[in-house]
C-alpha cells in the first residue's frame, strides 16, 4: 500500500503547476465557504441569542393556555423556592419572572392601551440591559411604585418625567385594575412597535395592581449551552406539572426559524454553487491527468498491475489533490474565522440605522465552530471521489493494446 | 522445447467499416532460448502478433498455448495475471514510471507479485547490477539516457522472473551506440541465462542478430528463416 500512496503522491507532482492550480481552487473555494457559512451561522446565533435575549429566552414556562390567550387568568404560581432548585441545573444560566398583561393608559385627555412588562428589576437588567436603554428619569427597583414608559409611548401621550399616569385594566379574576402611577423613567426601544406601547413596573408592584399575588405569566429561561436545550427542556419536564406549557424558543419565534431557514437556503445554494467550482477544478484535473497518461496506463496494465490497483492509485491522486486544498484551505481559514469572531464587521450608514432599528447591533457577526469544517472536509472529499470515477470507469473500459498506441 | 505455438490464429478489428485482417491464419512455434524477430512492413501485423503472444489482445479465431497453457480462453484479470508472472515487456519508449527511480521500477513488478520487500531490495540491485546500472539505481528515469532507460526496463522485465520477453522496437528511440549496448545485454542475457526474447522490429541492427527471422506481410507469415549458427550453445 505505502508504494502506490507513494506512487500517487509522486505523481500528483509531476506536473507541479497543474496540482498547484486544481489544489489552489479547492483552497479558494474552501476559505470562501467557510467564511460563507461562519457569517452566515454567526448571524444566525447573534439573531436567536439577541431573540432569546430580548423576550424569549432560551425555554419559557407559563401557563398552559397562556401563549395563545395571553390571559392573566392562565398566569401560574410565582414559587421563589423552585426558581431556586431550577437552579441547581448547571445548564440554566438565569431565570427572569414576568407579568405580563395588558392596560389601558391614559394622561390628560390620551388614552392609549398599552402592555405592560411586570419584572424583577435587577434580573431583567442583568439579560435585557434595559437600564441602559432609559434615556430619562431613572430605572425601577424591587419596592418602585412608579412606571416605565417607552419613549414613542411618551411622547405619544404627552408625558414626561414626574407626571402621572392613569392605568386602567383588568387584573385577575375580572378584579378591576386601576392606579395614578408616577413616570420614573423613559426607555428608548430600536423596534417603533414595543417603543410605542411598552411599559415597565416592578414585579412586585404589579401583581398588587393586577391582584395577581404571586403569580407570574412566564417564566424565561436563559441557558449557558443552547445546544442542550432538549435534554434542559425534558429535565424541566420534572418540575411542572400539565398545568403549565415548556416551550423553546423556535416554538415561541417560528417566525425567526423560517426566516433563518429561508436564508440558509440560499446560503446553501451558494455554498452548491461553490461546490460546482470545486468539482469542476478537480474534475479538469483529473480528466486531464488520465488523457496525458493513457500509454502509461497500457504500460502499467501490459506489465501485470491489476486495473484495481491502478484505478486505487488514481483516486488517491485525487483525493491527495483535494485534501491539500482542503487542509489548506481549512488551516488558513482557522485565524482568519477566528479574528472574525471576536471582531465582528462593524456596518455604518443607512444599513447600520436600519439594523439598530431592528434592535440589533450593526455588526457582521462570525461563527466558529468545528462542525462547519467537518462538514467542508466531507463534502470535498464526497466531490473527490465522485470525480475519481472517471479515471476508474476510464481504466475498467481501457484496453492494454490499444492504450499502447498511445 | 516448444514454448509458445500459435494454431491458426487470426485478429480481425472489424471496428472499421472494413474489418481489417490484422493477423490472418497464422500457424507459429517458438522454442524455448529463441532470439526471435518479428519483421515486416508497417501494417503488416508484427505489433498485433506481438500483442496476442503477450496477452494483450485475445485472437478473434486460433489458439495461443504459452507453456502448455491455452491463453485465448482466458479472462481479462487472469490475463494480467499470466502476463505480471510469464511475461517481461520491453516497450520502444516512456516505458518506465517516472516517478520511481531505476531501483524502485524494477522492485515494482515484485511487489506486484507480492514479492517479500527484503527480496525485492536485493533482487532489483541485482538486476541492476546485472544490466550495468548498479551506480544508478536512485535516479529517476529524467536523469538517465534512452540506452539507460531502456537497461532498467529490461532489468524489470527479467525481475519477474518471466518465461519470455517480448520487445516492441526496443531500439527505435536509442542511437546506434546505445541500441547495440542494449541489443549486446539482450544477447547474453539470451546466451547465459537461454532467456527468450521476441523482438517486434524494424531496426537492421535487431534483425542482424536475431536467430530467427519471422516476416509478416498482410497479418500471414511471409518468410520464417532460422539461422542455427546464431542461437545459443546451451539451447
Amino acid at each position: 500500500m505505502i508504494t502506490y500512496i507513494k506512487l500517487a503522491w509522486r505523481n500528483l507532482w509531476r506536473n507541479k503547476k497543474r496540482t498547484f492550480i486544481s489544489a489552489a481552487s479547492v483552497f479558494f473555494a474552501v476559505i470562501l465557504s467557510l467564511i460563507m457559512r461562519s457569517m452566515q451561522k454567526g448571524y444566525y446565533d447573534y439573531m436567536i441569542d439577541s431573540s432569546v435575549r430580548l423576550y424569549t429566552g432560551h425555554i419559557q414556562v407559563h401557563g398552559k393556555d397562556f401563549w395563545e390567550k395571553r390571559s392573566l387568568e392562565e398566569s401560574m404560581y410565582y414559587d421563589e423556592a423552585l426558581i431556586q432548585r431550577l437552579k441547581e441545573n448547571k445548564n440554566i444560566f438565569e431565570i427572569i419572572p414576568r407579568l405580563e398583561t395588558y392596560s389601558l393608559i391614559s394622561f390628560g385627555k390620551v388614552s392609549k392601551v398599552v402592555q405592560v412588562n411586570g419584572i424583577s428589576p435587577e434580573v431583567e437588567n442583568n439579560i435585557t440591559r434595559l437600564k441602559e436603554k432609559i434615556v430619562e428619569g431613572s430605572y425601577l427597583e424591587d419596592n418602585s411604585e412608579g412606571i416605565l414608559i417607552a419613549e414613542g409611548l411618551s411622547k405619544l401621550i404627552g408625558v414626561d418625567i414626574g407626571d402621572s399616569v392613569v392605568l386602567y385594566g383588568q387584573g385577575l379574576h375580572g378584579i378591576t385594575a386601576a392606579a395614578v402611577v408616577p413616570v420614573i423613567g423613559i426607555v428608548k426601544f430600536a423596534i417603533p412597535d414595543q417603543n410605542k406601547s411598552f411599559t415597565y413596573l416592578s414585579l412586585r408592584y404589579s401583581q398588587e395592581l393586577f391582584s395577581a399575588y404571586d403569580r407570574i405569566t412566564s417564566l424565561s429561561i436563559l441557558l449557558n449551552d443552547a445546544d442542550k436545550i432538549e435534554s434542559t427542556k425534558s429535565s424541566l419536564k420534572n418540575y411542572f406539572d400539565d398545568s403549565h406549557e415548556i416551550m423553546d424558543w423556535a416554538e415561541l419565534s417560528p417566525e425567526l426559524v423560517q426566516s433563518i431557514q429561508i436564508d440558509n437556503a440560499s446560503g446553501i445554494i451558494m455554498l452548491g454553487i461553490l461546490y460546482v467550482v470545486i468539482a469542476f477544478g478537480i474534475f479538469g484535473t483529473i480528466v486531464m491527468m488520465t488523457a496525458e497518461r493513457i500509454k502509461e496506463f497500457g504500460i502499467l496494465i501490459s506489465i501485470g498491475m491489476k486495473k484495481r490497483k491502478l484505478a486505487l492509485v488514481t483516486t488517491l491522486e485525487t483525493i491527495f489533490v483535494s485534501f491539500i486544498g482542503v487542509a489548506a484551505g481549512a488551516l488558513i481559514s482557522i485565524p482568519i474565522l477566528l479574528y472574525l469572531e471576536k471582531h465582528p464587521i462593524p456596518l455604518t450608514g443607512e444599513t447600520a440605522d436600519a439594523i439598530l432599528a431592528w434592535g440589533f447591533d450593526p455588526i457582521i457577526p462570525f461563527a466558529f465552530y468545528p462542525g462547519m469544517y467537518f462538514a467542508q472536509m466531507w463534502t470535498v472529499l464526497a466531490i473527490a471521489f465522485v470525480s475519481a470515477l472517471y479515471p476508474i470507469n476510464f481504466i475498467r473500459k481501457l484496453k492494454p493494446s490499444t492504450a499502447l498506441r498511445g | 522445447m516448444k514454448l509458445i505455438e500459435l494454431t491458426e490464429v487470426s485478429k480481425i478489428y472489424d471496428e472499421t467499416i472494413v474489418p481489417v485482417r490484422a493477423v490472418d491464419n497464422v500457424n507459429l512455434q517458438i522454442d524455448k532460448g529463441e532470439f526471435t524477430a518479428i519483421v515486416g512492413p508497417s501494417g503488416s501485423g508484427k505489433t498485433t502478433l506481438l500483442n496476442l503472444i503477450g496477452g494483450l489482445d485475445k485472437p478473434t479465431a486460433g489458439k495461443i498455448f504459452v507453456d502448455g497453457t491455452d491463453i485465448s480462453t482466458y479472462k481479462e484479470d487472469e490475463l494480467i495475471n499470466f502476463r505480471l508472472h510469464h511475461i517481461g515487456f520491453v516497450f520502444q519508449a516512456y516505458n518506465l514510471i517516472p516517478v520511481f527511480t531505476a531501483k524502485e521500477n524494477v522492485e515494482f513488478i515484485m511487489l506486484l507479485q507480492n514479492i517479500s520487500r527484503d527480496e525485492r531490495e536485493k533482487r532489483a540491485i541485482d538486476f541492476l547490477d546485472a544490466v550495468g546500472l548498479k551506480d544508478r539505481i536512485n535516479n529517476f528515469p529524467t536523469e538517465l539516457s534512452g540506452g539507460q532507460q531502456q537497461r532498467v526496463a529490461v532489468a524489470r522485465a527479467l525481475a519477474s522472473t518471466p518465461s519470455f520477453v517480448l520487445a516492441d522496437e526496443p531500439t527505435a528511440n536509442l542511437d546506434s551506440v546505445s541500441a547495440e549496448s542494449l541489443l549486446d545485454l539482450m544477447e547474453e542475457l539470451n546466451f547465459k541465462h537461454n532467456m527468450t526474447f521476441i523482438f517486434s522490429t524494424h531496426d537492421e541492427k535487431v534483425i542482424r542478430r536475431a536467430h530467427r527471422i519471422i516476416q509478416l506481410r498482410d497479418g500471414k507469415i511471409e518468410k520464417d528463416i532460422t539461422s542455427k549458427s546464431n542461437y545459443p550453445i546451451n539451447s
